[in-house]
Formats: C-alpha cells, structure tokens, sequence
C-alpha cells in the first residue's frame, strides 16, 4: 500500500532538513525565510512506497501570498494520507498557529517537535505527551538537525496515515463563533459541498478564495449569518486569529515549562548584538560582501598573491578539458572537415566556453547558501531595509539580487518569499540586470580583447558598479511611473543563527553543479550544434552550389553568406548607434538569449583567435624592418607588446589580412562600442530559462511582456547613452 | 503609546491594531495580536525597522507599521 505524506511548516522550522533525512535527496535548506519555493516531493528512503511532498514554509493559511496557496491547496485539495506538521520547538507559539489551521482542514496529522536539542539547551520542558493529548494529535519529539526521533515520527505517520483518522475539533473558538460556523456548515452541507467545516470556517474569515469556490447564494448566506450575530460588516478574520491565538497560549501554558523566566538571551542573541550593532553592522557587511567576490573571483586572493579558489578551480576545469579536447581532435583528426568543425569548433569550444566558469558559481553559491542557512542574510535584509527603501524597494530585494551574480533563475524564484507584489515585480525585473555568472566570460572575452591596455580589472568592477547604479535608477522610475500605487511592507522573521551542517552545504554546491552541468549538456549543447549550423551553412549548401564551387567539395559556405549573417544582418542597424552594427555581434546577442554563454560561443565560432602571439609573429614576420617601422614598430623591430594594436590597426584601416577572420576589433571599433556592447548583454533580457522563471513568477504574459519590455528599453538607451557620452572620452 | 515609541528595552502588551485588511492580517498571523506582550530588542543601524520579541521568536518590522500599533 503506498501513501503520500506532505510536510507542511513555518519558514525556518527544518523542515526542508527533514525532508533530506527523509528522502536522502539534494534539497535547498535555507534559513531564510521560504527557501522553499515550490512543493518538492522524494520517495521515503527506507520505504519507497511513500511519498513525501515538502510544501512551501508558511506561517499560515491565509490566501495572501503565493506559498501559502500552494501549502493550503495541496493540503485542501490533493489530500494527502498525512500531515507531518514540523514544528520549531524554540517558537511553539507562533508555530501551533500553523497547527491548528492545518488540523482544521480534516487531513490526519502528526506533529514534529523539531529543535528539541535547543530547548533542553534553554532549560525549558515541553510535554509532548499532553500537547498530543490536547491536540488529539500524536506528537513525536525530534532533532532534524542530527536524524534524532525521525524513525519514531515516520512510524507514527504511515501508522496516521493507515488509520485515516481525522482529527478531531478543538474548543478554539468562542460560543458565538461556533454557533456561526455551525450555521454555515449546515448550510453548506445542505448544499453537498465537500469540506464543509473547514469551509464554513474560511467564509466566516472572509476569505476570497474560497468564497470564489462555492456558489453565490452560500455566499450571501454566509454574509447573513455573519451580519445576525456580528452585524453588517463585520471583521471575524481579525476576531478568528485572536482566539486562536488566546487558545494557543492556553495549551502552551499547560505544557511548556520555562527554565527561566523572561527573555534569556541565547549565543544566536549575542551574535547578533555584534552583527547588527549600529556601527559594526555597515562595515561587517562590506567585509562579508568583499570576502565573497574574493573567494570567488579575484587573481590577488587576499592581497595575497594568489589565485582565489574560484579562479584556481576555473583554472583546473580548464585545463582538463583542454586536455580532453586534444585527445578528441585526436580521434577526429581524419574525419570530413564538416564533422571536425562540428565536434572541436562546435561541441568542444562550446561546452569549454560554459565549463570554465561553472567554478565561479560553485564557490559563491556554497557561500550564499551558508550565508542563508545560518541566518545572516535574514540581517542583511533587516540593515539594509532603510537603503532599498529610499529606492523603492525592500531589504527582502537584498537576496535575490544578490543570487543573481550566480543565476539568474533561482534569483527570480526567490522574489517568491517577499510578500509585497509590487517589490516583487520591480525585483523580479532587477533581478535580470545582474552580472551573472553567464555574463561574465562575456565581460572577459571582451575586456581582454579590446581593453587590452586597460586596467582590465578596472574595467571589469565597473560593470558590477554600472548594473547596481542601472538598477537603483530603474527601480526609482519603476516607482513614480509604473507601480506607483501598490505598497510594501517589511513584517519578516529574524531566525535563530544556526551553523548549518557541513553537509548541507555540500549539497548545494553538488546541487549547483549538477545543474549547470545539465544546462551545458542540453541547453548549451543543442545550441552550440545549432549555432555552428547557422553559422557555417546557408540555402546554397543544401542545392549543391556550395559542393560545386568549393574546391574540396564541403557544403560548407563563408559565414558571411550564412544563415546567421542573414539573421545578424537584418537586426544590425538598429545598433548602429551603439557602436556595434555589424552581424556578427548583433547575432550574438540573439544566441545569447538561448543562453547567455553563447555570446562567447558565438564569439569563438566567427571571430578568428587571431590575437595569439604566434600568429603575430608569424603575420608580422612578411614585412620587411622598413615596412615594421611605417606600421609603428619603433626601430623596425618586432615587439609582442605593440603587436596587438598595430595589427588591429593595419586590418582596419588597410583591410590586410585575408586569411584570418575577422577580428572583434573590427566590427566594434572603439572602446565606447565595446563598453555599450557589453552593457548591453549585461541589461537586455535574460535568457529563455530565467524568462521562463520570470513568467511562473509574474503569471500573466501581460506583466511578463511589461517586465521584458522595461529590461529591452533601458539596456537599448543606456547602451546608446555609453557609446554617445564615453565616445567623448574613452576612445 | 504606539509600539514605534517605544525604545528598546522596553516591553509593553498590545492593545489593539490600527491596520486593516491584508496587512492586519499578516501582522496578526505572526502573532502580534490584542493582550500579547511585546519587547524592543533593537533599532536598525540606519534607525529603522525595528526588531521585537514577540511570543518567543524574534520579528522585525518598520516603524511605519509599528506606528499603527497600539501598547500599553
């Protein structure tokens, strides 16, 4: 026999922690306020006949925000055989809100005692057996944390479960109100809709959807029976969460025992006199934020003179594949020149290009994720509020932007936790302005290639610079223009500090990987493939002109004929104020969107590497010392340093060079076209996948079309704004 | 006196919520209702939110909110 067993509990409680206890599966355990965006499910690793659903982390039931909706359909409608209901022991109040709420619903229930460890730490006592003799609920003691009491509670569960018992009614509420609700039900009832208690609860709550589920007379029924007791118009919501909240200081007096009394202040309260004291607070943030982009990318680690350990892992990857391309050009050294420009130009370059800086994202989302999980960023938040106030914002923005120098997908998923819709929607459009970690070898390819006798690093500070300064000012006229009436607010727990386990940790960056990996082995891939098709065929390859006029018989064209020139030709003039209208780059900008690795990919498959220093040499080495001299070589010499440029030059101004493709420095000429080029692929729309995620959060094509709308229109302005105002100083 | 008076270190119980609709509700949810004691833990760095002890746990929120609600 199998049975579904969902978890349902506060943000915070461990739940997601148990949910890995339980299934053994790769989870993201947060400790920021619902981490958990979206219901996930896993088989019970010592009974693979049962299915546990982890439900979003709610605080209740309420139809207000998209998590709790989720938590409360499920429960309402998919009906699970149980509830396990995790409570967090060191807050039993505001949990058993929850609790009762979730019993209300009919569902059979086992409650989770969790973080018992830490109670017994505070000295305070809880009796598990008389909270489960008020409750008429089974409740298990446990510690998530370290597997302690799991067996017993999943026992207890399948036990529920098989019973199929339904918990029973609790005198939560007044005479009054039950005579109301009773009154509902009977009207419901009569009816023949289902859940009626539950129901009939809801309604007296005016809750909206719900009263949208059942006809318009129970409706208007309902209001009635509201209006004879309570009179017109009357608010029960507030009424209704008073007395659950009267009766849950009730059962809690009876089974919790304070060690001491008042407020004890416990090692998490002593940290955090440290880490949002009024002065320290600031600086200690810089320091963290410094610490994290120099873990991640810096090549003077700690002014140490040594590679970070994002850098050294990027350099590792890189090497090995490196390696592993050379065995494979090996194997396809023979084969016909199409299939070898398709596996080594194509497939290998390609998936090079996106292996390279998986390290990066590796090693800042093993330190965002501790940063969440121990409670430090709930801080951030609650210190930075005032800031992201005065640009519209939240502090809860904090998060999600900050995500998105990783990814930008699970930093639009975590706009999900703020409640307010209007920072949600400014955050989710945010959220796509952010350097993440596939712009990046964007801002390398190019800084190194035409910044060349830049402070490169310089150059590349400034665009983390230029995205956060592009994102206050949008979010600022996002504010006054667009979403001016809708209102925020900054009601959020400051959860415990917890050092997380050094497992959990593990598996997010296992997590991490594997989904990059996954990405570069589909998304990355197949466009690749299909990037190299585009870029080497035409119409002609397939008519047999193509094998007619080339001499060794390839259908192959020159990728000035090809279908991607097509492509890059027709959107070209409308960046010709930018500074870049050339195809080449215009159709970049569309593989880029696919996924934004493919700029480079796209770069490395019509660009020629022609800037290596032996190919140089060998281009320099036809003319003659008098020749040298006139193109800029001093003495006549040869010198590695000046090539670069004068050859750039010579090709631009003397069209040179047949053989070589062309070269960047060709179709973005200055280095203002270069910066709007990148600022462009730095503000213009996210890829399809963040797009995608984009659409679950904002629901309707409407918004969607709106949030795009606004990332197209200001990367188009403020790139012609770089060429325009940085042409007068930069070139 | 409302809760955004207070200083921290001080407690006081609730009275009552001058707030309506979603947000009354939300702030209900997380336990600040009539009769409870609240504690001001601490003022933000930047003077705002601020952070309460309310029914065991800690919670923040903006002095704009707090400003609606009642204590004595």
């Amino acid at each position: 026999m199998s049975y579904v067993i969902a978890l349902a509990g506060n943000p915070n409680c461990g739940k997601t922690t148990l949910f890995n206890e339980l299934t053994g599966s790769r989870q993201r355990v947060g400790n920021w306020p619902g981490v958990t965006v979206d219901k996930k499910e896993g088989t019970y690793k010592k009974n693979k006949e049962i299915l546990i659903m982890d439900l979003p982390g709610t605080y209740s039931l309420s139809p207000y925000s998209a998590e709790e909706v989720i938590a409360r359909d499920y429960i309402v409608m998919e009906k699970p055989d149980a509830v396990i209901d995790i409570v967090d022991a060191t807050s039993i109040e505001r949990n058993l809100y929850l609790t009762l709420q979730i019993l209300e619903t009919g569902i059979p229930t086992v409650i989770a005692l969790n973080m018992m460890d830490e109670v017994e730490a505070r000295g305070d006592k809880i009796n598990a057996e008389k909270l489960s003799e008020i409750l008429g609920v089974p409740v298990v003691p446990v510690t998530a944390r370290k597997g302690k009491g799991v067996p017993e509670l999943m026992a207890e569960a399948v036990e529920t479960a098989k019973a199929k018992k339904a918990p029973k009614k609790l005198p939560i509420f007044d005479e009054k109100l039950d005579a109301a609700a009773a009154k509902i039900k009977e009207a419901l009832d009569a009816a023949g809709e289902a859940d009626s208690g539950w129901k009939a609860i809801k309604l007296l709550e005016n809750d909206e959807k719900v009263a949208e589920r059942v006809s318009a007379e129970l409706k208007s029924q309902a209001e009635r029976i509201v209006a004879d007791s309570y009179g017109a118009g009357a608010d029960l919501e507030a009424v209704i969460a008073d007395q659950r909240y009267q009766y849950i200081s009730r059962v809690v007096k009876d089974t919790v025992k304070k060690g001491r009394t008042g407020h004890v202040e416990t090692r998490s309260d002593k940290a955090d006199k440290i880490l949002t004291n009024r002065i320290l607070a600031l600086p200690i943030f810089a320091v963290i934020m410094y610490l994290l982009f120099a873990c991640t990318n810096s090549e003077n680690f700690l002014f140490l003179g040594i590679n970070s350990p994002g850098i050294w892992l990027a350099g590792v990857v890189e090497t090995a594949w490196g390696w592993v391309t050379g065995l494979v050009e090996g194997l396809v050294g023979n084969a016909s020149p199409w299939v070898y420009s398709l596996v080594i130009d194509g497939i290998m370059e390609g998936i090079g290009a996106v292996l390279g800086f998986l390290p990066l994202i590796l090693v800042l989302y093993v330190l965002v994720s501790f940063l969440e999980d121990c409670g430090y960023m709930a801080r951030v938040a609650f210190v930075l509020d005032r800031i992201f106030r005065r640009f519209g914002l939240s502090g809860r923005a904090f998060i999600p932007l900050l995500q998105g120098f990783g990814c930008s997908v699970p930093a639009v998923m975590a706009t999900r936790t703020m409640e307010s819709e209007k920072d949600r929607k400014i955050t989710t459009i945010l959220c796509g302005f952010m350097p993440c970690g596939a712009k990046l070898p964007i801002f390398a390819l190019i800084v190194s290639t035409l910044f060349a006798d830049s402070n490169q690093t310089a150059v590349t500070y400034s665009l983390y610079i230029f995205s956060i300064v592009v994102a206050i000012i949008v979010s600022l006229l996002l504010n006054k223009f667009v979403y001016k009436d809708e209102t925020s607010n900054f009601i959020m727990e400051l959860p415990q500090y917890r050092i997380p386990t050094v497992k959990t940790i593990a598996m997010h960056g296992w997590e991490k990987v594997k989904a990059y990996a996954q990405k570069a082995g589909t998304v990355i891939f197949v466009s690749t493939i299909l990037i190299w098709f585009l870029s080497n065929f035409n119409i002609d390859s397939f008519n047999g002109n193509n094998a007619a006029a080339n001499e060794d018989g390839s259908i192959m064209c020159e990728m000035d004929d090809s279908f991607m020139a097509g492509l890059g030709n027709v959107l070209a003039p409308i960046f010709k104020p930018q500074g870049f209208g050339e195809w080449r780059p215009a159709a970049a900008i569309v593989t880029g969107w696919i996924a934004k690795e493919n700029v480079v990919v796209t770069f490395a498959q019509l660009y020629d590497e022609d800037v290596s220093p032996e190919y140089l040499e060998g281009y320099f080495s036809q003319y003659s010392p008098e020749e040298l001299e006139e193109l800029g070589f001093e003495g006549g010499t040869y010198d590695p340093e000046a090539a670069p440029d004068i050859y750039s030059e010579s090709i631009l101004f003397e069209g040179g060079d047949e053989n070589a493709l062309p070269t960047l420095h060709e179709d973005i000429p200055t280095k203002s076209a270069a910066y709007a080029y990148m600022v462009f692929n730095l503000l213009c729309m996210p890829c399809f996948a963040a797009v995608g995620a984009m659409k679950r959060e904002l629901k309707t094509w409407k918004e969607l079309g709106k949030a795009v709308g606004v990332q197209m229109l200001t990367a188009y302005v403020v790139s012609l704004l770089v060429n325009v105002i940085g042409g007068l100083f930069m070139n | 006196m409302t809760l955004k008076e207070m200083k921290p270190g001080q407690s006081g119980r609730v009275v009552s919520i001058g707030e309506s609709g979603q947000l009354k509700r939300r702030i209900m949810d997380m336990g600040i209702t009539p009769g409870v004691e609240v504690k001001v833990i601490k003022v933000a760095p930047l003077g705002d939110p601020v952070e309460i002890n309310v029914r065991g746990y800690e919670l923040s929120l903006r002095k704009e909110e707090a400003a609606r609600i009642e204590v004595e």
